[in-house]
């Protein structure tokens, strides 16, 4: 039973891990008033670029670099686009979940059907061979510890300190920011590139430690649920670890009750995760005064310079 | 900017064919529902076209959308390679059945290919393949292999051909373990690495040490072989991936058939018919088998002889269902029909079909 218990709790973490990495860097773009909605994309990107990285070189972690750089990469794409040429940010943010899904699949064409590398666990001497508690929280890969750092790490920057007011003040009232001397768009480049390097991440987390294969459509429209999940955890970073975590739970829970044969009907059991998200995030949206201390006012508002 | 918004447009039809050259050759054309990238359906369909560029690269000229959704966009699809001269258009989803009639009646002079449907008209085939005789042995391999006496079962859409599946794999290992067990997980998607890896980690945790997967990614499988358990490939070979766990994999193999029916129309001998072909045919074939003591193996290639020599038929009546009412006639396979509307499962799976 524990063994079981434990596998259960394994595999949400590896489910979940993927969804709160793109939520996080998603976070921070909106927070500077920018929606991108090409988290699907640069996921993809990422996914391919790391395995392929982690191929040719045999180094998972030159991989986990390379996701990561190709995800900004493929995000400053966005930021020229939506911050220097002032596109509609929903349009671009639709193309580019496009044009990283394509990308991917041409950069990938000589990766499809090869194994890849796997993104290896941690192991520390003694603590990792603690029964149940030993592989649960020593015995991760890098990148989960490194998740609940970039959250905590977010929830430091954004509430603890001036960056994060600047990027908050940009994000609720672009007009003030700019007449206080902050460089609205050069702000928001920067967001958005933290953005697209998370998403760059969450896909190569797919590819390198999920399922270390490269396979077109892999990402399987995580980046949608990303998006999602930011308007879940009302634009609060912690809140996202909740949001991620109990989508990842409620989908593998589902398979858990489906093998015991408890006849709950699967089509009800696969919907499950999107209706408790949505069940919540009703809940959440009672306390109004939150919310809207919280949405940041500019969002999706292009801003032009007067001068 | 244009240009890139041009681009994303382009890749937003999802659709990219082939370029045109030589106008003397014969076109042939294919319409994938995935990404010819996925390893699995698409992959292998695609395989299969190049096999007709290879054999009869001289005289025809092949070319594919791929990505298509099913449904009206499909049509469009369709109908577009219908006015770009192509003579025979492969369809290769369920879900094309309907736009591939419509098209069809428009264009009487061109042949059209649909795989896994059941409607037919002057200029439209139908074709598909007997995966159920993979399943079946599968499922013998499955009980030899098997300590814990339990399958793990990661499957899609309760539609007939899965359920077809599920009971043929189940008929097999019920031949030799009577009491052999399967856990179903059913992950409503045809394709989504993270969940088929997520159903089989969890069938895994809860006592399954052979995998078998009716979806199409190589994840299950990769799972099983991080396990160090054992498991079955889908569509393609999938050995690279599970070099210690791949029992075989249950391969579509549309090479024959599509080199065939494109001559057919070099020739002027083609003509709308209904295929549904085996090991016998060479359209499924079970890639080599793996990972197992030659007993097991020597039954596994026994069992395919005799499918392929027709001495023997999975779904050999009288099939008893879940419910204890029987099927079929004593000594008689169910009739094609019958299978093709599979909507109940055998005794002795301990699963609840969706409806």
């Amino acid at each position: 039973m524990n063994d079981q218990l434990l596998s259960v709790i394994l595999t949400i973490i590896t489910a979940s891990t993927p969804l709160l990495l793109a939520a996080i860097g998603e976070l921070v773009v909106e927070r500077s008033g920018v929606l991108n909605l090409g988290v699907e994309g640069m996921m993809a990107v990422g996914a391919v670029s790391g395995f392929g990285a982690a191929l040719l070189t045999g180094n998972t972690y030159v991989g986990v670099l390379a996701a990561l750089v190709a995800g900004a990469l493929l995000s400053l794409l966005f930021g020229f686009l939506t911050l220097t040429m002032v596109s509609n940010q929903v349009a671009t943010g639709l193309a580019l979940t496009l044009l990283g899904l394509g990308t991917a699949g041409l950069m990938g064409e000589s990766f499809v059907g090869q194994p890849g590398v796997h993104l290896e666990r941690l192991h520390v001497p003694g603590l990792s061979d603690i029964p149940f508690i030993g592989p649960i929280l020593f015995g991760q890969d890098l990148m989960v510890y490194l998740s609940f750092a970039i959250v905590a790490g977010v929830s430091y920057l954004l509430f603890r300190s001036k960056a994060g007011l600047i990027i908050r003040a940009v994000g609720d009232s672009h007009q003030s920011a700019h007449a206080l001397g902050y460089s609205v768009v050069g702000v928001r480049y920067l967001c958005v590139m933290f953005g697209g390097a998370c998403s760059g991440l969450a896909g190569g987390y797919l590819s390198l430690a999920y399922t270390p294969q490269w396979v077109e459509n892999m990402t399987a429209g995580r980046g949608w649920i990303a998006l999602a999940l930011v308007v879940f955890s009302s634009w609060l970073p912690w809140r996202i670890v909740v949001g991620a975590y109990l989508f990842g739970t409620i989908t593998v829970m589902g398979f858990s009750l489906q093998a015991y044969g408890i006849g709950i009907p699967s089509q009800l059991l696969s919907a499950l995760p999107y209706l408790v998200t949505i069940l919540v995030l009703v809940l959440i949206s009672r306390n109004r005064a939150l919310i809207r201390a919280n949405t940041p006012a500019c969002l999706g508002q292009p801003f032009v310079p007067d001068r | 900017m244009k240009k890139w918004m041009a681009l994303a447009a382009a890749l937003a039809l999802g659709a990219s064919a082939g370029a045109a050259n030589a106008a003397d050759k014969l076109k042939a054309c294919w319409v994938y529902v995935g990404p010819v990238g996925d390893f699995g359906y698409s992959y292998q369909h695609d395989v299969g076209r190049k096999a007709v560029d290879k054999a009869l690269g001289d005289k025809v000229e092949t070319v594919f959308l791929e990505n298509v959704a099913e449904g009206p966009d499909a049509e469009r699809a369709i109908e577009r390679l219908a006015r770009e001269g192509c003579k025979i258009i492969f369809t290769t989803s369920f879900g094309f059945m309907d736009p591939t009639i419509k098209v069809a009646a428009k264009y009487p002079d061109i042949k059209f290919e649909h795989a896994t449907g059941y409607k037919k008209a002057d200029n439209v085939s139908i074709y598909n393949a007997r995966f159920y005789e993979g399943r079946y042995v599968m499922g013998q391999i499955a009980a030899k292999m098997s300590k814990t006496g339990t399958a793990g079962y990661i499957v899609s859409f309760p539609i007939p051909e899965v359920v077809m599946g599920i009971n043929a794999f189940m008929l097999g290992a019920q031949s030799v373990n009577p009491d052999f067990k399967v856990k179903i997980v059913w992950v409503n998607s045809w394709y989504d690495p993270g969940k088929e890896a997520d159903a089989a980690k969890v069938l895994l945790g809860q006592g399954a040490d052979i995998l078998v997967q009716h979806t199409d990614s190589t994840a299950p499988l990769q799972e099983a072989e991080k396990a160090g358990k054992l498991g079955f490939g889908q569509s393609s070979d999938m050995i690279k991936f599970a070099p210690k766990a791949q029992l075989t994999s249950n391969t579509d193999d549309w090479d024959p058939y599509y080199v065939a029916r494109v001559q057919a129309v070099l020739d002027g001998t083609w003509k709308s018919d209904d295929t549904w072909g085996g090991m016998k045919d060479g359209m499924v074939v079970l890639s080599p088998f793996t990972n197992m003591p030659d007993d097991v193996k020597k039954m596994a290639e026994d069992s395919v002889a005799k499918i392929k020599s027709g001495e023997f038929h999975p779904f050999m009546g009288p099939i008893t269902k879940q419910d204890g009412t029987t099927v079929g006639e004593a000594g008689k396979p169910l009739p094609d029909g019958e299978l093709l509307g599979m909507n109940y499962y055998i005794k002795g799976v301990d699963d609840k079909l969706p409806q």
